[in-house]
């Protein structure tokens, strides 16, 4: 490299330019060819990125135009945007209950009036062919019907959202609790560090094999230690089976075994806070809980930035806990978009379908950590 | 999650590429006299039984014929499925592959496997139990050597104490008999959950293996096996329906446990009865010895109904010398091969004249009921290359049910899933 440069300055010299510009141009061109070798350099990095990760993502946008099924003897066919309007489609509407001859409103047994079957009046209409209930609302008479092509998505999609909203503040609180209690000076501290990393180490299966045992409803560890505690006037709570217990429970157990990442790096951003600023506090007269707030958290603004942004992104990815502990159940209540989108794309075959799933997944998060970080940086601007 | 598929597929090139190469090779091997051709096959990874007594018969192949060597790979069973579908779509399948019977309709559908008709005798084929072979479209795609019986399990004791009959193949309990033993187990105080159904089992498709036959059963099905094109009017008819009250109400009763955290509580005596396969029957064996007694399961109105189709051979569109392959699945399908491979893991062989030369399952032997059940009321699943899509929403539907949603809401769910995957797929080479 070095006797390109001096290849390079007799020419320069040679177009009578001053020398203390052909030195600059030296310069710049040895910056230049400099770039260029770690560009070389980074060749082999780049290359498998793009193949394990900018390929593939192009070839699930390609796929998810299509028909392409995983296995299938037809010619994969362009059918635009059906995929994501299978997906995304919502529609509306309002039925009339049913009136007999005389223009009375029909009732069931329990006095509640009775509508003509959904089904059959959406089979029948060429518009709402495809479409299907996703939920409903009676009022008097009428009967509110929100539709959706795809009602598994859409309540795979708020699964997911309530999922990352409960485990991200859970997981990192967690966290920076563990971080707090380990950053100290005794014996054996790295004992506790161990164990508390211990969980993160640990197959995912294994820990949700293991904890569909604790929370087993009737023979559950869980259960017996909350009924001890309050004298059997809280449960049996059916963890797993419980619609409204399931995904929390999901939670508790994911924020328990990934949150030794995020202490570690607590941990890390805690032991680059000077002792300094704590001493000075101290003769300041300012106690533990004044330390915290203004020492603690403000030195560790960057850490908790990544911390969030980054739990939050791997929260959205939530799937072998679910795949493993509940199937998605009960009744759906913990299907989650990458658990819905390998079902459809590998368990049925629609690897179309299950592309425009991810495409469509992969833009939401986007967009989400992108929101995230401009907030961050707004209040850092403040 | 993406797993990259090649945008266009090449399977009739392919084909037309391997028969060009059988033809060359063939030439090859008349004019010199070579090496023996190697015929690949591929198979899941099992126990360390059944393993050396697969490669004891692969060893008799070779030695009984000089023109071919069978090697055998073994892959993770977990993820087997999704390693055949690779290697199918980027042109590596073996010769021979261990093919599970409701995947074959798939890959034979995919032109990835070969008829056998033609290809392997048909006096080989002929005696085999009718669900040892995978069909699709009136051919014969693939075949095996056993067949897996799916039975409830009980213990003399535990029924005679609860003075419970002891149900027999031709007298199976009936659907009231059947609540009756459970309500009269349950009020025993002894079990939390008398019956154990495997609720809690995630994929391997065990949902619609296990339940689908009880649809049969009860009258239903899960496709209208007469066009293999509609659900509607079958899967959420009546007789689902019933069903699905019927299943639900399990739960409800406290009869089954909604999720098992083990499938060991019939071995450890928490449970009465267990409904599960005959690959169990060794365990079971071990832990309660002659005390064991083996039911059909119950009659819900239309006959007792299981599931049969077990792991079977089949022979890759991809291979390049398919009578070397066909010569190796005829081999393996012989009436002496067949009852050795019974003999070394107890597994129900799928020949009469196997069943005969096995002690166990010989007439009159111990565990002749597997095959005579097995033979007499066994069904196949929905043969068409729809059958995971029917199997993933079946089962969606089934799970759904368990925790207590509508049945007909479900039902009609699993319906459109269905019936959307055969529009979607132009039939799946069925027509009106």
């Amino acid at each position: 490299m070095h006797s390109n440069i001096d290849e390079a300055r007799p020419r320069r010299l040679a177009d009578g330019a001053g020398t203390g510009e052909a030195k600059v141009t030296t310069y710049r061109q040895a910056r230049r060819r400099e770039r260029r070798f770690g560009y070389l350099l980074s060749f082999p990095a780049l290359l498998g990125l793009f193949m394990f990760l900018v390929l593939p993502f192009l070839m699930a946008v390609v796929l998810s135009f299509s028909d392409q099924r995983l296995l299938s003897p037809n010619q994969a066919e362009w059918v635009g945007l059906r995929n994501y309007d299978r997906l995304l489609s919502v529609s509306w509407l309002v039925q009339e209950a049913e009136r007999s001859e005389l223009g009375e409103v029909v009732r069931t047994a329990e006095g509640e009036p009775e509508f003509p079957a959904l089904r059959t009046l959406l089979r029948g209409d060429p518009a709402y062919r495809e479409y299907r209930e996703f939920t409903s609302w009676q009022w008097g008479e009428k009967r509110y019907v929100l539709l959706a092509k795809d009602p598994r998505f859409i309540q795979s999609f708020l699964n997911t959202l309530l999922f990352v909203m409960l485990v991200v503040p859970l997981q990192c609180g967690l966290a920076l609790g563990l971080a707090l209690l380990i950053n100290r000076q005794l014996r054996g501290i790295s004992v506790f560090r161990a164990i508390f990393f211990s969980p993160v180490v640990t197959s995912i299966v294994v820990v949700s094999i293991v904890w569909t045992f604790l929370y087993h409803r009737d023979v559950g560890v869980l259960n017996h230690y909350l009924q001890a505690l309050t004298f059997g006037l809280v449960g049996p709570i059916d963890w797993l089976g419980d619609p409204d217990w399931a995904m929390p429970s999901i939670v508790i157990m994911s924020a328990w075994q990934a949150c030794g990442v995020q202490m570690l790096i607590f941990l890390a951003g805690l032991q680059g806070i000077s002792q300094d600023l704590y001493e000075a506090a101290e003769l300041d007269g300012a106690g533990r809980w004044s330390q915290f707030w203004n020492i603690t958290l403000p030195g560790l603004r960057n850490t908790l930035v990544f911390v969030i942004l980054s739990t939050t992104v791997q929260a959205f990815g939530l799937f072998t806990q679910v795949d493993v502990m509940t199937g998605g159940g009960p009744q759906g209540s913990t299907s989650t978009v990458m658990f819905h989108a390998v079902a459809k794309g590998f368990r049925e075959q629609d690897i179309a379908y299950g592309s425009a799933v991810s495409v469509v997944f992969f833009l939401v998060i986007l967009l989400i950590a992108l929101l995230q970080k401009k907030f961050f940086d707004a209040r850092e601007a403040k | 999650m993406q797993k990259s598929v090649p945008g266009r597929r090449f399977g009739m090139s392919m084909t037309t590429l391997s028969l060009g190469m059988s033809v060359a090779l063939s030439m090859v091997a008349a004019t010199a006299h070579a090496d023996p051709q190697r015929i690949e096959y591929w198979r899941t990874e099992a126990s360390q039984a059944e393993i050396e007594s697969q490669q004891a018969a692969i060893d008799r192949f070779n030695q009984s014929q000089p023109r071919w060597r069978v090697e055998m790979s073994r892959l993770p069973a977990g993820s087997y499925t999704e390693a055949m579908t690779a290697a199918a779509l980027a042109g590596d399948l073996p010769c021979v592959m261990y093919i599970d019977q409701p995947v074959a309709p798939n890959f034979a559908w995919s032109e990835f496997l070969r008829p056998l008709d033609g290809l392997v005798p048909a006096e080989t084929l002929a005696p085999l139990l009718e669900t040892a072979k995978a069909t699709y479209g009136g051919e014969i795609y693939a075949a095996g050597q056993n067949e897996e019986v799916l039975v409830l399990y009980g213990r003399r004791s535990v029924l005679e104490e609860h003075g419970i009959r002891i149900a027999t193949l031709d007298h199976p309990w009936s659907q009231a008999e059947f609540l009756a033993a459970l309500e009269a187990l349950k009020q025993g105080g002894d079990f939390l959950y008398p019956l154990d159904i495997q609720a809690g089992w995630t994929g391997d498709e065990w949902y619609s293996y296990a339940f689908g036959p009880w649809l049969l059963s009860f009258g239903g099905d899960q496709i209208d096996r007469g066009n293999y094109l509609y659900a509607e009017g079958v899967l959420n008819g009546e007789e689902v329906l019933a069903w699905g009250e019927f299943f639900q109400g399990l739960f409800e009763a406290g009869y089954v446990d909604r999720n098992p955290s083990d499938n060991r509580g019939f071995d450890q005596g928490r449970v009465a009865l267990n409904y599960v396969g005959s690959w169990e029957l060794r365990n079971h064996l071990d832990a309660w010895g002659d005390d064991l007694v083996v039911m059909p399961v119950p009659d819900f109105g239309h006959g007792t109904t299981i599931g049969g189709g077990s792991w079977q051979l089949g022979i890759s569109t991809q291979c390049d010398a398919p009578e070397g392959a066909a010569a190796f699945v005829d081999f393996m399908l012989q009436p002496a091969e067949i009852a050795e491979a019974a003999r070394a893991r107890i597994t129900v062989p799928s020949h009469p004249q196997a069943a005969a030369l096995t002690e166990d399952f010989r007439e009159g032997g111990r565990w002749r009921f597997f095959y005579d059940y097995a033979e007499a009321h066994a069904r196949l699943r929905p043969a068409t290359p729809g059958y995971p899509t029917i199997s993933s929403a079946f089962e969606r539907a089934a799970r759904d049910i368990r925790d207590g949603r509508d049945v007909q809401e479900a039902l009609d769910e699993a319906v459109d899933a269905i019936e959307r995957d055969i529009a979607d797929n132009r039939g799946y080479g069925f027509h009106e």
